[in-house]
């Protein structure tokens, strides 16, 4: 079977998994926040300042509040069948499209947060690997060891003093400079520079732990017999490492790097309100404390499909990494 | 992960004790976690001794900085309040929460995970399911959600970050269970008549334990770190002072006084850290392959 015949399956048996497991994801969130004390309607009348009792009927009836909780999901259901998933009253807009406008900010911060977490740590891990018990191993274990214990927020508090208000090198608030109309070269220049404080915050916890992890499992894989065989080959020492100890040492990482893909939306939350990032994370923070149940719903279950997708990706990356794991 | 072996439960029972504490002693990242979390423990039981009233009283000028006022040796915060004495309080209320979260998360996970590892079928099928399930939701999403739907106190919290953690040690658990249903020790069982929730409970469950211990230090430094991120962002217990607030509340003079920050980071960075460095020791004295042999 051709490599990319393979890749078509793994994919295809993925989608097979995730089809049930969004439904899952469905129920369980409506059913969480229908358990949330006051609805929309309670929502409506405390902006408006007051509002009757009849008027508060009224509002239920319109968003279908007044149904049965079965009827209400049903309902919610063949919404979604139609690709919408409800009016936000707060923001005046459907769900949808406000979750998309925010989506992409912090698709670019995972992104770029996880892209920095998997080449520091695994950088990490491998010199601290190919230097075992000496002073770099010892050094880059202390420095993992302290990014493994602190919060990401403070790191990235931390480091707006450092970079920010002491050197006065990098932006700390916001994902762009507003009114400075650039284009092209100079836009991306402009954007990255507000990325790198978020995306340092976000990953350092993560490259805690692919540090020790790509660390670890090298360690393993160097004990292993086929890299003996190799090193009597005559291969040359750097070669090895690369092709034969990484490649092998990276699917336990691959793996980890698709458990963690959900705590790194969580982790966005916070480091979103840190340096007033427009994405998703603030979003829901803001829809939390404005009881606006239908953007929560909508975020919760677009993080997990994200999730889910991440993790469909995964099954395929390892499936190329190791041409072992084909069937599980 | 190296948690997630299986841990020859023999060879712990087979030490006797002096050799097991010897082996504790002689690894050093063991024992200076383990200092460090006394530290803060005895900080925290001792904290109304140490520093008597409330910490969330007005008590000195604004924005002292540490070492300026003697009387307030780590400095004030921007209502006066004595620092030493919120961090010492607050000391209190992480570990509280994160002790308490993961007692929780470590039933639910110990309970589903010895249950479907032992029965398997059907019941494992929907139960892992059940797990996947909840590892789609992101941990900290869920936790602001259940909050939202309680009220804001130290025992929501506590049981909403460890209803977001008990996946991983459900999963951890149902491996153990899978491996040592076919032991021979639980087939004698079998054949002796027991049933399943003693075969559970009193056969297996004490042999699985090894690698929950283990889980258990990462299970207490999550939930600190999950507190501190909740209360960061104002959804903590607003009667508690917790370390998260206190960043926080020094967030708004991150410019003059980052001190506020700086201090309050360091002691959830330090907590956490004793309780990795623990957490390594004890993996690396039960599980002798993981570690450097």
């Amino acid at each position: 079977m051709s490599a990319l015949a393979r890749m078509a399956r793994t994919l295809r048996r993925s989608l097979l998994h995730a089809v049930p497991m969004a439904l899952g994801v469905v129920i369980l969130d409506f059913l969480l926040l229908r358990l949330m004390p006051g609805d929309a309607a309670d929502v409506i009348a405390g902006q408006s300042g007051s509002a009757t009792a009849a008027t508060m009927a009224m509002l239920r009836a319109e968003y279908g509040l007044d149904q049965p909780i079965l009827v209400q999901l049903i309902n919610y259901l063949d919404h979604l069948a139609h690709f919408s998933l409800g009016f936000s009253a707060h923001y005046n807009m459907g769900v949808l499209p406000l979750i998309m406008s925010r989506l992409p900010a912090t698709l670019s911060l995972m992104l770029a947060a996880l892209g920095m977490a998997l080449v520091i740590g695994i950088g990490f891990g491998m010199i601290m690997a190919s230097f075992e018990g000496r002073w770099p191993d010892r050094l880059l274990s202390l420095l993992v060891l302290l990014f493994y214990a602190t919060p990401g927020f403070w790191v990235g508090l931390m480091a707006v003093v450092l970079f920010s208000v002491k050197l006065g090198w990098l932006p700390s608030n916001g994902d762009m400079t507003i009114g400075a109309g650039l284009t092209g070269m100079g836009l991306l220049v402009d954007r990255a520079r507000y990325l790198v404080l978020p995306s340092l915050a976000l990953s350092s916890f993560f490259i805690a732990i692919y540090a020790r992890l790509t660390r670890a499992s090298m360690l393993e894989m160097q004990r292993q017999d086929f890299i003996r065989t190799a090193a009597s080959k005559g291969l040359h020492p750097l070669v090895i490492q690369l092709r034969h100890v990484l490649r092998n040492a990276l699917i336990p990482v691959t793996t980890v790097a698709g458990l963690h893909f959900a705590n790194l939306l969580g982790g966005a939350v916070v480091v979103e309100t840190v340096y007033g990032w427009p994405g998703l994370g603030r979003l829901a923070l803001d829809a939390v404390l404005g009881r606006d149940y239908n953007v929560l719903l909508g975020i919760l279950l677009m993080s997990s499909f994200v999730v889910i997708i991440a993790n469909a990706l995964v099954d395929v990356l390892q499936g190329w990494l190791d041409p072992r794991i084909r069937r599980r | 992960m190296s948690a997630s072996s299986i841990v020859p439960v023999a060879a712990m029972r087979a030490a006797p004790r002096g050799r097991l504490l010897r082996a504790f002693l002689r690894n050093p990242a063991f024992v200076c976690g383990t200092l460090l979390l006394v530290v803060v423990v005895c900080l925290a039981i001792f904290a109304s001794w140490l520093f008597p009233g409330d910490p969330q009283d007005m008590v000195g000028s604004p924005l002292l900085w540490p070492f300026q006022d003697m009387q307030f040796p780590l400095g004030t915060d921007s209502l006066g309040r004595d620092v030493a004495s919120g961090l010492v309080h607050g000391a209190r209320v992480s570990l509280l929460v994160g002790v308490t979260a993961a007692a929780v998360g470590l039933a639910i996970g110990t309970l589903v995970g010895a249950v479907a590892g032992y029965f398997g079928g059907w019941i494992d099928a929907v139960l892992v399911r059940l797990m996947e399930l909840f590892q789609t939701v992101p941990p900290f999403l869920l936790v602001i959600v259940i909050v939202a739907i309680g009220t804001p106190s130290a025992v929501v919290i506590a049981l909403a970050i460890g209803l977001s953690s008990w996946p991983m040690v459900a999963r951890l658990v149902r491996a153990q269970f899978r491996s040592l249903r076919e032991a021979d020790f639980v087939t004698s069982a079998r054949a002796l008549g027991y049933g399943a929730p003693r075969i559970i409970l009193s056969e297996i469950l004490p042999n699985a334990l090894p690698p929950v211990i283990v889980a258990t230090s990462a299970m207490v430094a999550n939930a600190i770190l999950t507190e501190a991120g909740l209360s960061f962002l104002d959804m903590g217990d607003p009667n508690l002072v917790s370390w998260g607030g206190m960043i926080g509340d020094g967030r708004q003079f991150l410019r003059t006084a980052w001190f506020l920050t700086a201090l309050s980071g360091t002691a959830i960075a330090l907590t956490v850290l004793s309780l990795n460095l623990v957490g390594d020791g004890l993996n690396e004295v039960l599980d002798p392959r993981s570690g450097r042999s």
